[in-house]
């Protein structure tokens, strides 16, 4: 099988080690660049902030409005209504209000910023052994790898697509988002109110926040009608209750619109939460019986309460994609990480000796054709990431030749009309979707197939999934 | 000098790679598949293969248990906001910590003394479980 996929040199990263090898840096001194995050290289189409901490997709859609309209009509309500409503009423209005307002928001920033599950892409000795699994012929020629897998689930039958971008067979539920361009598990949707994929880890936020929502518009709306009338009997008529507080108008306008969408939102959020389906799925068809096959969701518990709970009360898996984790540097020597960076007991294991010397020696000769004695300074903790590093020898061409149509990979989204809001901009944007490079490489690839063996000091690793 | 230095290298550092792939025959759960690659047939003994990746599957199965616990967790994270998970570490996060310990003491047990090195699948995404295999052609001491 031959890897022409897999071939190429990035000539920056060429010229970087030449320079290099003319140079010998001191053992111990850090170099003056600081060491990289792993979100800054992160391919997939996503926005990073507080060093990583926070992450949303690419375009942030229209989350401000979103959070715009959130305060405005929240703002008008507490600065307007609320007094009136106080004084007739009850003072715990606005308690009530404060409470679901707080909710709302904070559910709302984290369905925004948290990572909805995304799948880091497969490395390039994964894919190459997926390749060599799949095409088990040993042709000359180079095909691609079949696209599809089928696997039994609970009887029933399951197919797996491969995810040209992601380099390999997405998991059940798994889709990818042209988007974002990540593979996210569990996905739902790509929801442009919240600027952000809707899938496993973060669907409960999503969820409480629709249904607090709900019930915040419907409390503001409730709240107004309420006002106006009592204004309205106690004076001239409604018109002048009107004149007197424009401004519950304009929050009788926004929250009449918005409640039909926001409740027909929660109500089929409600029916797939408790049928134990996501949007993608349902809005495909996938488990229907109209397709003429014997065909269930072969993920339901058949329990309403149990699909609730499991859905919104199970574990959180941590996030897959180690954001804050550090690249290994740069230029700085390799083997300034070698021998913090091995595991732990390459250096207790004295029978090993022949394996850490090949190591140390790998990482040695990675910087230049000089071999250096290795040191021991500080470096932060990446323990097997540097024999990755090292080992890897690949990257992968920006584009394939013969990639698929773009419903291959990202067909998440409905190719029908839909009536939820969410997914409208989804089909518009897919025609945009971009391929992006996954890894660079900076030294010419000694050995491909299985045994790949790379002296490599590159700028980019590649993205590296760490916990 | 430099050159021969470089060839012995590349003797003494060839390394292939095992990839150990999901098993996704009960659903989304982690789980990985228990067939004996076999590249590593003439390395290592099936049965304590079989073991470790069995042990694994047990550990994550653990973390992804529903139960009494985890609902509890859920509900309290709800109630707050969510906003209890900024103080508290998940029980699935404790596990994986469990996981990343018992994966440290097979390799220094029984892996790396046969000269292989089993990678945590959380760094890969729990796509996989690589076994790098190591096979030293190495001329001479180090």
């Amino acid at each position: 099988m031959k890897n022409c996929e897999y071939q190429q040199i990035d000539p920056r990263a060429l010229g970087t080690s030449n320079t290099r090898t003319s140079t010998t840096l001191p053992c111990g001194r850090k170099n003056s660049q600081r060491l990289r995050r792993k979100w800054e290289v992160f391919p997939g189409n996503n926005r990073f902030y507080c060093d990583g901490r926070v992450m949303m997709g690419r375009q942030c859609g229209v989350l401000p409005l979103t959070i715009g309209l959130i305060f405005i009509t929240s703002g008008l309500f507490f600065t307007f209504d609320c007094p009136f409503l106080v004084d007739r009423l009850t003072v715990f209005i606005p308690v009530i209000g404060g409470v679901l307002f707080v909710f709302v928001i904070m559910t709302l920033l984290q369905t925004s910023f948290t990572d909805p599950g995304i799948l880091p892409r497969a490395l390039p000795d994964e894919a190459v052994d997926i390749e060599r699994q799949i095409d088990n012929s040993g042709s000359a020629s180079y095909r691609p790898p079949p696209r599809t897998k089928e696997i039994l689930i609970n009887d029933q039958v399951v197919k797996l697509k491969y995810c040209f971008t992601c380099k390999m067979f997405r998991p059940p539920r798994t889709s990818h988002c042209s988007m974002c361009d990540n593979c996210v598990e569990r996905f739902d949707h790509h929801c442009p109110w919240v600027g952000n994929c809707v899938g496993k880890r973060n669907y409960r936020f999503f969820y409480a926040f629709i249904v607090s929502l709900s019930f915040l518009t419907s409390f503001i709306f409730g709240c107004v009608i309420t006002h106006l009338t009592l204004r309205s009997q106690g004076v001239n008529g409604i018109i002048q209750a009107i004149q007197d507080s424009p401004a519950s108008v304009a929050e009788l306008v926004i929250c009449f619109f918005s409640i039909w969408s926001i409740l027909g939102l929660s109500g089929f959020h409600t029916y797939l939460v408790a049928s134990n389906l996501t949007t993608n799925e349902d809005i495909k068809g996938s488990w229907s019986s109209k397709r003429g096959e014997e065909s269930g969701n072969p993920y339901t518990y058949n329990n309403i309460f149990t699909n609730c709970c499991v859905v919104l009360c199970g574990p959180i898996p941590p996030s897959l994609i180690d954001r804050r984790g550090f690249l290994p540097p740069d230029d700085a020597p390799q083997t300034v990480t070698s021998d913090t960076e091995l595991p732990p007991f390459m250096s207790k294991n004295d029978a090993n000796m022949c394996t850490q010397g090949t190591k140390e020696l790998l990482q040695s000769m990675a910087l230049s054709t000089v071999i250096q004695s290795t040191c021991t300074p500080g470096t932060p903790k990446t323990a097997p990431v540097t024999q990755e590093s090292l080992l890897r020898t690949v990257s992968i061409t920006v584009s394939p030749p013969n990639r698929p149509p773009s419903t291959g990979c990202s067909g998440h989204q409905a190719q029908r009309p839909i009536d939820v809001s969410c997914s409208q901009k989804g089909n518009k944007r897919s025609a945009h979707h971009t391929h992006k490079p996954m890894l660079r490489v900076s030294s010419p690839p000694y050995s491909l197939s299985h045994s790949p063996l790379i002296l490599s000091d590159g700028p980019d690793m590649g993205f590296i999934p760490l916990n | 000098m430099a050159l021969k230095i470089l060839q012995d290298l590349r003797q003494a550092a060839v390394t292939s790679k095992v990839f150990v792939q999901r098993d996704y025959t009960s659903g989304t759960i982690c789980k990985f598949q228990t067939k004996f690659p076999a590249e590593l047939e003439s390395r290592m003994d099936k049965q304590q293969f079989e073991e470790t990746i069995q042990t694994l599957n047990n550990l994550y199965a653990e973390a992804e248990k529903l139960g009494g616990r985890s609902y509890l967790e859920g509900c309290l994270a709800c109630l707050t906001a969510y906003t209890i998970f900024l103080c508290m570490e998940t029980h699935y996060e404790k596990v994986l910590k469990k996981i990343a310990k018992y994966i440290q003491e097979q390799n220094e047990k029984i892996y790396a003394p046969l000269g292989l090195l089993l990678t945590d699948p959380i760094e890969r995404g729990l796509r996989v479980v690589e076994i790098t295999i190591f096979e030293d052609r190495s001329i001479g001491s180090r």
